[in-house]
Order: C-alpha cells, then structure tokens, then sequence
C-alpha cells in the first residue's frame, strides 16, 4: 500500500491546563503528519504530552480546564481545532476513533457489550437494529471474539482482560474510520495478550487500510508495529522518523537514553541497563532552552537558553538538538564521549 | 536565530538545578487550608458559626432580661427597643430566650458530636486495624444497629429516661456512633490493605509510624467531615424531640422548644415568638452544612488538580 | 444471589428480633406503674386487676415470652390509655392515610431531587447549579416543622389557596406532602449530583464522547443510570426519614395517621402503644431496607462482583 498520501496534519499545536497552581503547557508547538494506512508510534515517558496530543485530535480535552491554545489540526480539508462541537461529534466514532488503555474503565459497566456496539453504529449510519446488531456480530468476529452472537448480551464482567480490549477495538472499529488512535492499548495487558493484541492491530489494518497513532511508552510494541516514530519530550516532538532509523541510528540523546534503558533480549547481560538519570522538567515554567538539558549527558552551554531548531538527517528523519549543529559536531569529535555509553 | 560560537561548550551542570523553578510543594493542611479559603461559602458558614458562639456566650447578658423571668403586663409585644426580638405568652423575653437556646441547641449539638467522635473512632479503629474475627463480630453488631430506625430508638430511650439535656445527649450518642464507626473502619481497612501501607512496613516502618504518617493523614479530613456534619444532625434531632414534647423542659429553652410553643402564632400573628427560633435553628443547621461539605471539598484529595 | 437474598433474610429477622427485644425491656424498665398518673395511686384492687389483665403481675420473662408469642400472631396487644382499644386497630385506622402521605411524599420527593441533581451535575458551577444547591442545602438545614409552619402561613393563611389542616381531599395532602418532600429532595438532589459528577469523569463516559453520541444520549444512557443506583440504597433511609417526620407532620397538620397515635401514645406514656407502634414502624421499615437490597442486587449487573471483591 502506499503509504505517502497525507491523512492528518498536526501543525504548531499547543494545548495548556488551568491548574490551582497556574497554567501548564502539556503540549508546546508540535507538528507531524500521519499518511493513509500507516502506523505512527508516539513514544515518551509519562506526562511527555503524548495522551494529550492524541486527544486533542479527537478534541477531547476536559472542557473548562484544558484548551487547544494554537495551531491547527487538519484532517480532509478542516481544522479540528477550530471545528464547532456538534461538527466534531459527527467525526467522533465515524473518521477518528479512539480506545484507551484499561477496557474495564472504559467501558460502561451496566450497559450490555452488544449495546455499545451498536450505539456508535446507529449513531453513525442511521441503519435499523437488526442491522446494527449484524454489524456488531460482524466487527466482533473481525476482533476474534468466538460466539458473537449470544456475547452480545453479556456484560463487561463477564469477559477476561484481553477480550476486553478486543471489544474496546471492536467498538473503535465498527463505523470503518480512517484513524484509530490507540493510548497505551496494551499497557494493561498480560505480555501473551499483548502480542495478540498487537498482531490483531496488524490484521485489521491490513484488511480495513485505518490509519493508527499508537501512544505507549513500551519501545518492544513500537518495533512490533509502527511504521514512522516520534519521540516526545516535555511537550515537543524532539525526534521523529521512520522505525529503522529511530532504533538504529537515534539522533537525540533522549531517543538514545531510551533505547539504552530498554532491555533487549539479544543485548549483553553483563552491561547493566542504563535509566535516564533525573525527572522531566516541570511544564508550568517550561525551561527556556532545551528540556532536556538538565538531563543531557551531552549538554552544552546553548543548550540552556536557547531552543534547538528542527535539523533534518534526512528526509524523513528529522531531529530537535543542538549537537545536530556544526560546532558542537566539531566540539564532540576533538573530545573523548563520555564512557559508558 | 543567530547563536554565538562560545555557547558550544560543555554545560556546566551545577547551576543547573538551581535555575529550575518548581511547583510549591504543600502539605496536606496548607493545602486544604487553602482550598477552604477560597470557598467563600464554607467561610461564610465558619463566620456564622463564631457569630452564632459569641452570641450564645454574651446573648443572654447583654439583654438586660432574664430568660426565665415572666410578666403577665408583657405577655406577647412585639419587638421593640426594651426587647429587641419581643417577648412570649409568659411575656419572657425572646432575645433572651433565644441566645439561651442556643447555647443548649450548641452544646448538645456540639457534645454529642464529640461523644460520637470518640467512640466511632475508637470501635470503628479497633475493628479495622484488628481484622478479621473481630472485626467481623463487631461489624455484624454495627449492621444490625444500623438497620434501625435511628429516631425511633432515640424517642424510645427519651421515652424510658424521661425529658432532660443530659438524656438527649446519652440518647443522641447511643445511635450517633455508628456511622463514625462504619466510616473509620472502612478506611482504616482500605488503609490497611493498601500498597503503600505494605511499602512502608516492607521497610521496616513501626505500627505508631504508620498510624501517624498514612492513617491520621488519610482519615483525618473524613472524620472531620463528619464530625461537623454531626452537629447539625444532633441540633436538628434535639428540635425535633423538643418538638415532641420529648425534649428540654420548661422554663428551660431550645430552638427546638421554642418553635413548638410559637407554632399556634401562625395564625394569632405574633410571628416572632416563631420566626427567631426557627430561623436560627436553620441558620445553625445552614452554616454547619456548608463548612461541611466545603471541609469535605477541602480533604478530598481526588479533588487536588 | 439466592445465598445473598437468604443472608440478608436472616439478618432482617435478627435485627426486628432485637428491636423488639430492646423495645420490650425498655419498656418494662420504666420506673412505677403505667397506670399511676402524676402520683395519684390507683386503689390497689382495680391495680391489680388492670395488671392481671395486662400480664404485668408475672415474671419478666413469662411477659416476654406472651408478648414475642401474641407478636408471632401478629397481635399488638391492647392500649393501655384505653382499654377498648388495641394496637392493631390504630394501625388500622391510621396506616392506610400515613401510609399514602407517605407514598406521595417519597414520590414526589424521588422524582424532583433526581431532576434537580441531574440539572445541577450538567451545568456544573453555574447559576443553575448554584441555585439548586442552595435550595438543597436549605432543604437540609430547615427543619419540616418550620417549612411546615411557613406553608400554612402563606398557602393556607394570607392567600387562602388550600385548606390549613386536617385530611380528606387531595387538597389537603399537598402541604404537608410538600413539607414532608422537601428534606428528602434536598438529600437525594445532593446524592444525585455529587454521582453525576463522579460519573461524568468516568473513562467510559469519554469513551462514549469519544463515539460521537450527543450529550444527552451520554447523560441519559450512560450516566444517568449509572448516577441515580446509589440513590436505590438511599431509599431505606429515605423511608425512615420519611416515617418519622411524620410524626411532626401529622401532628401540625392534624392528621388522623399513624404519627398521631404514635405521638399521642408519648404523650400519655401509654407504653403498649409505643412499644406496639415502635414494633410495626420497624419491622415495616427493616422489610422495606430488605426489598430495597434485593432490588439492588437485580438492578445492578456488578453487584455479584462487587461482593465478590469487598469480601475477598
């Protein structure tokens, strides 16, 4: 499939809460694209604004606490972040779909399963129940879920962990839309699980062509699924390319930190993982240069008061980092790297 | 953007930290302090409780009137300046009368919250941090309890013990507990039971250690709460059984007593003799409410954004 | 279920048990004679007879013992103010008018509390929110009698639109209906909203928005039901709550129910009456508290798991 064609394009987004102790910039100036039938990975660790940023897609932000202040959204010739509610809804569940990570949470209690399926159905294509609930007998097949039939009935509790995340994509699933948005789908799951859920999100996209955001912090289920990668940090993009090269040739030394804390089955056992020493930094006062500075083994003096600008590797690969700049490439060959890494 | 060339050296790192500007970090109390202030309600309800305090206390003094002291020549007056809420069908003076309830409705309120507060807290502690058998015993005693009909049991007891301010309390307190009881054992159980409880005891954390940094901490905003929430349902129970006939006896006066005896000027028209007593007793009951659920507000830690 | 059902069924028979137990050494633990009135003695041979005839001249236990065996038969016992009449024929008589005051009030009182936290959750620190608040927190802090007093005065007294008291025509149940209402409305009001609100911020609430429903399918399909359960358990209380305002109601209203024999029995210490009364109100509401369980258990697909958790 060719994966080129532009679906959804996320330019200088910025989305900030109120809080009692002020105002917290979650997202500052991101941008990306998302093309036809491909897999993103959005990676980070927690509160890197990569949630957020998904639900800012599907503007689903708490109201009167946090807001899209800046930049556009557009998705087939509209910005969702200027559309009006009641046109957003309309898109919700048909063009955008999202799940979320723990389906026991996320899924009405006191409502049967096959009745949240078929709401989204009737909302969305305006068919009678019967044919709703074919439809719903149809997607949860698509899902795996053996019995669709007499499942329809049953409630939440009655089904194990994994199927309730297969009943979660089912619902995401059953109005065809062209992207799926998918927040941490697998972190609350048992690792076999986890594997099955991913190989269904594979399936699905190869028979039905949606496009996915796949949010997680997990860098094992990035190199199962995802096509292009992007790495956030304290509210930005700081690197973003395609899979080989975010695992093989990491530009930032954040993309490095966490592929360096990830254990990996074919690595040396005497080397000891290596976490990222420290914390984010905190997002009421973002910091004035780079975020990760405090953080960086290689930082330099810029580095504290002024932003790196976006440096492309290649085409497709593209990087937020000052060693990206000539002098500092300079600096670093006439000294020795640091040992251990 | 134009950056020097001097700037490409290695960061020195120590100044680093110190740039950083963090969130204020606030304790549990400064930070429900400061989230009760700013729920203008809540404030205004603990303005009206100290009001209402301070009145009780100098109320009776400051009338120039006795509360018991009757006058057949002033039987019934209106308010005026000698008395400034009128005077009853004893021709008692009502300002009087009603800053002397109100010391009763307060105490009454205000003790038998107390009594409930200790030995809730105390069984209801006992059962959860003990556990198991008897907790299970002591809890099946609770239900039971519970299933009662708690106004019907207190007039029972009035019935036996006869009126008087001490028996409304010992009746108020005999039913009041239980609720406490079933609210600090059931945190104390989750407490118990919870993650970080087990952390601390894995490092070795002693019993009073644990009681004082996680139970206190996580109970103590609830049994507040509840504490405050108590003392309006034990004004309002004293009014009702006065209301009865069951309550505090002649020539002595409650919100409660005085209500009754001013119900029959509905329709003779000397609204004072009911208007004061009710209206304090619901400004009593009002601001206790408030500051209530505005404490509750306060504690709830899963109100923190 | 049915294992939930049976214990709850025990438990309901232990607690009426010790009610009526409570109830009838209380009872029996009052100082002197019943029929001693302010220190005028009775002549001692029309005492003794009035005890013969009350059972009081036996032991304690044998007392007991006749009363848990007439009780069994569902026999209250005689009045002992006046002895023509009996425990069974007052709740006869002022049951059936209680009990539709009663049914009215709790109606009424479901029905406007739930509208108003519904409306309040919604609109969520706004006028209407603030508004309904307030008038719950009124509801809770003015006591019946003084909401009461206030209807008669204004409805019945100044613009003579209902009758002042008493009881036979529709409207005579609207005051003391709306007096007995609005303390309850207040509490499920606050129940309903406080629900709502938690309810709204549940992750499949978003997962609803997140299918593109409208909101008032989200509030009426997924919210609501999920927000107003709770107020099923509220029901018990509710009653209780309900049953001994009553008292207070019936008797500023003069109605000719249950409350009044109840009140009147305090009056006159005629302890037959109370413990008799006292016995009935119980057992009608601990039977009430058991319905009310049982229909929870059914109305709630999770309660089989829920027990299952808070037991484990």
């Amino acid at each position: 499939m060719d994966k080129t064609e532009k679906l959804l394009e996320v330019s200088g987004l910025r989305v900030t809460f109120k809080t009692h102790g002020g105002e917290v910039n979650a997202v500052r100036d991101v941008n990306f694209t998302l093309n036809k039938g491909e897999t993103l990975a959005i990676v980070g660790e927690s509160g890197c604004g990569k949630s957020v940023t998904a639900r800012s897609i599907m503007r689903l932000i708490p109201e009167h606490i946090g807001k899209i202040a800046g930049g556009s959204i557009h998705f087939k010739g509209q910005d969702l972040a200027k559309l009006p509610e009641k046109q957003m809804r309309e898109l919700r569940g048909k063009e955008i779909s999202m799940i979320f990570q723990d389906a026991m949470t996320s899924l009405n209690p006191t409502i049967t399963i096959g009745e949240q399926i078929m709401e989204g159905i009737i909302r969305h294509q305006k068919v009678t129940r019967s044919e709703a609930k074919r439809q719903a007998i149809e997607i949860l097949t698509l899902v795996g879920i053996a019995n669709p039939e007499s499942r329809l009935k049953q409630y939440l509790h009655q089904f194990s962990g994994g199927m309730r995340q297969r009943i979660m994509i089912a619902i995401a699933l059953v109005c065809k839309p062209s992207i799926l948005i998918a927040d941490e789908p697998t972190t609350a799951l048992d690792v076999t699980i986890q594997a099955q859920i991913i190989e269904l999100f594979k399936s699905i996209q190869q028979k039905t062509g949606v496009s996915i955001i796949i949010i997680t912090h997990d860098l094992g289920v990035v190199a199962k699924i995802a096509d292009r990668v992007n790495v956030m940090y304290a509210g930005k993009v700081v690197e973003t390319g395609p899979v080989r090269d975010i695992f093989y040739n990491p530009q930032h030394p954040y993309t490095k930190g966490l592929l360096a804390s990830m254990p990996r089955l074919d690595s040396d056992r005497s080397i000891p993982l290596s976490p990222i020493p420290g914390t984010p930094p905190d997002l009421f006062s973002p910091p004035i240069g780079c975020a990760f500075a405090a953080r960086c083994d290689y930082a330099l003096e810029v580095c504290r008061n002024y932003q790196p600008a976006e440096t492309h590797v290649h085409s497709k690969h593209a990087v937020s980092c000052w060693l990206q700049d000539p002098r500092a490439k300079k600096l670093l060959a006439s000294m020795q790297p640091p040992t251990g890494t | 953007m134009i950056v020097s060339d001097d700037l490409f050296v290695p960061m020195r790192k120590d100044n680093l930290n110190a740039e950083a500007i963090v969130r204020p970090q606030l304790t549990f109390w400064q930070e429900a302090w400061l989230r009760l202030r700013g729920n203008k309600l809540a404030l205004m309800g603990l303005v009206v409780i100290v009001l209402l305090g301070v009145m009780a206390t100098i109320g009776p003094l400051i009338s120039g009137h006795e509360y018991a002291k009757q006058s057949i020549i002033m039987k019934n007056k209106p308010p005026s300046e000698a008395n400034w809420f009128g005077t009853d069908d004893f021709g008692r003076d009502v300002f009087t009368r009603v800053w002397y309830g109100a010391r009763i409705s307060l105490f009454v309120g205000l003790t038998a919250a107390l009594i409930d507060f200790f030995i809730g807290v105390l069984y209801g502690g006992i059962a959860g941090y003990l556990g198991g058998r008897i907790d299970n015993i002591m809890m099946r005693f609770v239900d039971i309890l519970y299933g009662l009909p708690y106004l019907l049991v207190v007039i029972l007891l009035m019935v036996v013990m006869g009126p008087g301010l001490l028996t409304i309390i010992i009746a108020l307190s005999a039913t009041g507990w239980i609720g406490m009881a079933r609210t600090v054992r059931g945190q104390v159980l989750q407490m118990k039971n919870s993650e970080y409880v087990l952390a601390a005891k894995t490092m070795g954390a002693k019993p009073f250690y644990i009681i004082r940094k996680h139970l206190l901490p996580n109970t103590i905003g609830i049994i507040i709460v509840y504490v405050t929430l108590s003392v309006p349902s034990a004004i309002f129970a004293e009014a009702f059984l006065s209301f009865l006939g069951l309550g505090i006896q002649a020539p002595m006066a409650s919100w409660g007593v005085m209500a009754n005896d001013g119900l029959p000027t509905i329709l003779s028209g000397h609204w004072w003799r009911l208007f004061f007593p009710a209206f304090l007793i619901s400004l009593t009951m009002l601001a206790f409410n408030v500051l209530g659920d505005g404490l509750r507000d306060a504690f709830d830690p899963k109100s923190r954004r | 279920m049915l294992s939930f059902v049976f214990r709850r069924f025990i438990s309901m028979i232990v607690t009426l048990w010790l009610i009526i137990t409570l109830t009838f050494f209380l009872m029996h633990a009052v100082p002197g004679s019943p029929f001693e009135k302010e220190g005028k003695a009775l002549n001692e041979a029309v005492a003794a007879n009035l005890n013969a005839y009350y059972n009081l001249d036996k032991p304690l236990l044998v007392q007991y013992g006749l009363y848990l065996q007439k009780l069994v038969q569902f026999d209250l016992g005689p009045s002992i103010a006046n002895s023509s009449d009996t425990v069974n024929k007052m709740i006869a008589r002022g049951f059936p008018v209680s009990f539709q005051l009663g049914l009215i009030s709790v109606v009424f009182a479901i029905v406007t509390g739930i509208a108003l936290g519904v409306i309040a959750a919604l609109r969520h620190n706004r006028l209407i929110d603030y508004l309904a608040m307030i008038i719950a927190v009124i509801g809770i802090s003015v006591p019946s009698f003084v909401v009461a007093s206030l209807l008669i005065k204004y409805l019945a007294v100044e613009w003579k639109l209902l009758p002042t008291a008493t009881w036979g025509t529709w409207q005579h149940v609207i005051m003391p209906a709306l007096a007995l209402a609005f303390g309850p409305i207040a509490i499920i009001a606050r129940l309903t909203r406080t629900n709502m609100l938690e309810v709204l911020t549940q992750e499949y609430i978003e997962t609803a928005r997140a299918k593109g429903l409208s909101p008032a399918t989200i509030v009426l399909k997924h919210a609501l039901r999920n927000a107003i359960l709770p107020v099923v358990t509220l029901l018990g209380a509710l009653i209780a709550n309900v049953l001994t305002g009553s008292f207070v109601i019936e008797k500023i209203f003069a109605i000719p129910g249950m409350g009044k024999y109840f009140v009147a029995g305090i009056n006159n210490r005629d302890y037959s009456v109370i413990m008799g009364t006292t016995v009935f109100y119980s057992a009608l509401l601990i039977f009430l508290m058991f319905v009310v369980d049982v229909l929870y258990g059914i109305i709630d697909p999770r309660i089989k798991l829920h027990r299952k958790e808070s037991e484990g």
